[in-house]
């Protein structure tokens, strides 16, 4: 999975959250585990897209309280994510469907926004 | 000013001298109108934008992407004076089309993505990088003027 070290790589100062890795270079295990955790609970947030505020509430508040992520790098991950299914996909990833996948992400993004304040 | 490696430069010469213009200036505004519907309040002269077939199928729409790609052009072949090669653009944004300039990052993101679709696999984490510091400093450079 490229996305997590197309992040890192793409816009550095997403580094600051995983400071406490030790291996931050291409191919670390650590980076593919994670690319995994992540594209499961956006595989999750589809399940739930009729209701992402009530769907998502634990992760939510995952984000807010203990991972305290800034919510501008919801969009930097977005982005990386429209890339890796342009690459993927590209005859496929047109833009309605471009589109369609931005509004879910920002939709996903709000929610765990959602507990912060 | 902006510090570039020979591996930056190597890269933004290998990608934009060989692209074809006129495929990826279109999709790349296309893509823009359809995907961030709001942008098109600056092309109500543009005809049939309704859909994003009509979009897609606009000539003057595909004309106008080429145009903004072009304006790369003095960009990547004036690296080191990008600052100074914007300063007519940046004026003219700001204003005669009075562009938001969160525009240009729209344009951008979607540019990438064209980019991404065309290149593929070819398209990894460190040229991403690549492409997406040369469109930031290009960015900063279009809103240098703005006041």
């Amino acid at each position: 999975m490229t996305l997590v070290i197309r992040m890192l790589t793409v816009y550095p100062q997403t580094k600051t959250y995983f400071a406490h890795w030790k291996d931050l270079s291409h191919g670390s295990a650590q980076i593919r585990k994670h690319g995994k955790i992540v594209i499961n609970g956006i595989g999750e947030a589809v399940a739930k897209i009729d209701d992402l505020q009530k769907g998502l509430l634990t992760l939510s508040e995952l984000h807010a309280f203990q991972l305290r992520v800034d919510p501008t790098n919801y969009k930097i991950l977005s982005h990386c994510i429209l890339v890796v299914l342009a690459i993927t996909f590209p005859a496929d990833f047109t833009p309605e469907a471009h589109v369609a996948v931005d509004k879910f992400l920002a939709a996903v993004s709000r929610s765990l926004s959602e507990k912060y304040r | 000013m902006v510090e570039w490696t020979d591996f930056e430069r190597q890269t933004i010469a290998d990608i934009f001298g060989k692209i074809d213009y006129e495929t990826v200036g279109a999709a790349a505004l296309s893509r823009t109108l359809i995907v961030y519907p709001w942008t098109q309040r600056y092309f109500g002269n543009f005809g049939n934008l309704y859909n994003a077939a009509a979009i897609k199928t606009n000539p003057l729409i595909a004309k106008h992407g080429t145009t903004i790609v072009h304006g790369l052009d003095r960009a990547w072949k004036n690296l080191d004076n990008i600052k100074e090669a914007y300063t007519e653009l940046s004026v003219l944004h700001s204003e005669k089309i009075h562009v938001d300039p969160d525009n240009f990052r729209l344009f951008c993101d979607c540019l990438t993505i064209t980019l991404a679709a065309q290149m593929g696999a070819d398209f990894n984490a460190d040229i991403q990088a690549v492409v997406q510091k040369f469109l930031v400093v290009v960015v900063a450079a279009l809103g240098r003027q703005y006041h």
